[in-house]
């Protein structure tokens, strides 16, 4: 597994650039280093909420909210959602709020 | 990875020596080597995944899964066990033993060539490898070399060959280039299954540890939670409840679904991405309003929580054990029948392999619809009816109510799901509900639909991103019907059975058609059911509006 450097902090990601050990090696650093390879410009409150609202879901239930649950608890409509990840939900800020990816027949 | 723009893939398409390019190879086909680079295999199984299967599912069986480790397919090296051309040999050798059809397969082939223009991946890629007749040749040859006695003598001569590390690498690229869809078996004037070809090819490669994540997490999840997903009974129940509000919202009507209900008549299982993903979601909330139009005692359970089946992408032992819940849990519960949702792979598992491998399900009825008293007699054995078959007898009946002009701002067409068409022979059912639920129905060509159906070019669990142009590829034929009705009759809806068809025909679709929208049969079937009591409809199940109601 590759390992990731970033402001002193070591990380070991898959192959997609997911965290492999998910919150336990989660920390700032990588949600500054998920902004760089993101693209995401400042980083706001409402990355925040969106990066709290999964990692509360993830601990009560061991995967990511459906999309619509992300977007009813955030108050964020998809269109919001997307402005702030632009690669999306699934990949950008599970990425960054340190979640696997969901699999399955999806 | 960035994906080519759709005008660039579809003239790259074979460029080698090709049935489709009409140059003659100069080589003989298996000097052509397998290369592995990225974007063209999809990623190997965790370590620690592959240690779980050791571990929790299979412990009474080791070696089912090679020694759990990292590698590489771009490597030189795949850290493979000591021995490991012997243990793919005592693999076959078992296998030929035990499945009397892999050694009718191996025998029986002439090479006519009728399957070699009709797989999909064939058409999308034009890789020599990809037809079926050699896709099968890649098992085929080794068998000849090691048990005929032609090959035995002749070897080479006879079209055998050893076992060597570049046949391992062909297996691996081109048993992970099938989805098992079967439409080349539909033209085999031997009948021979190139899916189950693809089946044992993968079955042996799992016995020196070569797999891909996105078949072997999902199958671990379903060991643990009972579904792909890997949601636990109270997540899989708040998504239910959920959909349940966005119902509410919707009709005025409250649904109250059950969940492990003992004693309810029957037990209604469906793929877990129904209750998570779009537009699987919709295709749910369907079957909630359904249910709740025709009073129907059911339960929900959360064990038995998943129809897909990604045992069947990998291996017997594993295809029978996550099969083995649906009926663990309605022995369970003391249901009567299973009703199964749209899910694609699921019916092959369950017309073809269930009864044997887990029946006879002697404790269940013979299912019979509680509301019009048809018997399914097609289902006296496995004890378990599709949604489509049970929703188009209620009709046929006249016992749902329904409003077909919801469906107005939807021009749809039918997508057959691979496995429900080819395994089951389920052709009319969900055309007979499509029409009776929406105004607008086409059909896409002829040999495109029914048995000779195109896949959607990602099942078998290669609904993996970093394949994509594989995928979009492979799904290239469907797509090319698909906008046959687009330019031809506007249609804006490709409505499916399938639960991996409602993921990827949605990627397949923003890729060649953007602008049509995917659907299961029985969302569409929710738009249309006039519910008693309900509130005046101003939009779809997804929050849509309704043809009229857009101002």
């Amino acid at each position: 597994m590759p390992t990731i450097e970033h402001n002193g902090s070591s990380f070991t990601v898959d192959e997609d650039g997911f965290l492999t050990r998910g919150m336990e090696e989660w920390n700032e650093h990588w949600i500054d280093y998920v902004k760089g390879v993101e693209g995401i410009g400042d980083l706001t409150d409402e990355h925040r909420k969106v990066i709290d609202t999964l990692q509360d879901y993830y601990k009560k239930n061991g995967i990511a909210p459906m999309v619509r649950i992300l977007s009813k608890t955030t108050g964020f409509p998809l269109k919001r959602i997307y402005e702030l990840f632009p690669s999306g939900p699934g990949k950008g800020a599970c990425k960054m709020a340190g979640l696997p990816k969901p699999t399955g027949c999806v | 990875m960035a994906i080519i723009k759709a005008d660039k893939l579809g003239v790259s398409v074979a460029k080698g020596p090709s049935l489709m390019t009409g140059a003659v190879p100069k080589n003989d086909w298996w000097d052509v080597p397998a290369t592995f680079k990225p974007g063209n295999y999809a990623y190997p199984a965790k370590k620690e995944i592959i240690e779980y299967h050791t571990q929790k599912t299979f412990p009474s069986h080791p070696g089912l899964f090679g020694q759990p480790r990292d590698w590489d397919p771009e490597s030189d090296d795949w850290n493979l066990p000591e021995g490991w051309e012997k243990i793919i040999l005592n693999g076959l050798k078992e296998r030929l033993d035990k499945f009397r059809s892999l050694k009718i397969f191996m025998d029986c082939c002439v090479r006519c060539g009728a399957c070699a223009d009709k797989c999909h991946f064939f058409l999308g890629t034009g890789d020599p490898k990809n037809m079926p007749v050699l896709r099968a040749e890649l098992l085929r040859s080794v068998y000849r070399n090691d048990f005929t006695l032609g090959g035995k003598i002749l070897g080479k001569m006879a079209g055998g060959r050893p076992m060597t590390f570049g046949v391992l690498k062909e297996w691996f690229m081109y048993y992970y280039q099938c989805t098992e869809c079967r439409r080349c078996s539909v033209f085999c004037p031997y009948g021979i299954d190139t899916a189950e070809i693809t089946m044992l090819g993968r079955e042996l490669l799992h016995l020196v540890g070569v797999n891909i994540n996105w078949i072997m997490e999902p199958a671990a999840n379903s060991n643990r939670t009972g579904n792909h997903m890997g949601l636990q009974p109270h997540t899989f129940k708040d998504n239910i409840v959920y959909l349940c509000d966005d119902i509410e919202e919707i009709t005025g009507i409250r649904v109250e679904p059950t969940f492990n209900r003992k004693g309810a008549e029957v037990l209604f299982i469906t793929p877990s991405a129904d209750v998570f993903a779009e537009p699987g979601i919709y295709t749910a909330m369907g079957y909630l309003l359904l249910f709740h139009h025709i009073g129907l005692d059911y339960t929900w359970s959360t064990y038995a929580s998943e129809g897909g089946n990604f045992g069947l992408f990998t291996n017997n032992e594993m295809m029978k054990k996550l099969n083995g819940k649906m009926y663990a849990e309605a022995k369970r519960l003391g249901v009567k029948w299973i009703l199964g949702g749209e899910c694609g792979h699921m019916w092959r598992v369950l017309h073809q392999y269930m009864d044997t491998m887990n029946g006879p399900a002697d404790f269940l009825q013979v299912p019979t619809s509680p509301i019009t008293g048809t018997r399914f007699d097609n289902a006296a054995s496995t004890k378990m009816v599709h949604i489509s078959e049970f929703t188009a007898d209620l009709i046929k009946h006249g016992k749902l109510k329904l409003d077909p002009k919801r469906n107005d701002h939807r021009i749809a067409t039918y997508h057959d799901s691979c496995n429900p068409a080819r395994a089951m022979g389920l052709l009319e059912e969900p055309r007979y509900v499509l029409k009776n639920v929406c105004n607008n129905f086409h059909e896409m060509p002829e040999n495109t639909i029914r048995e000779s159906t195109f896949c959607c070019g990602s099942g078998t669990g290669l609904n993996t991103d970093e394949i994509m142009e594989l995928r979009m590829r492979a799904g290239l034929p469907r797509a090319n019907a698909v906008k046959y009705v687009r330019e031809k009759h506007e249609v804006n809806m490709l409505s499916c059975v399938c639960a991996i068809d409602r993921a990827t025909l949605t990627s397949l679709n923003n890729y060649w058609n953007p602008d049509v929208e995917v659907c299961g049969v029985s969302e569409l079937v929710g738009n249309a059911l006039v519910m008693e009591g309900e509130k005046e409809r101003e939009t779809g199940l997804r929050f849509e509006p309704l043809a009229g109601m857009e101002g």
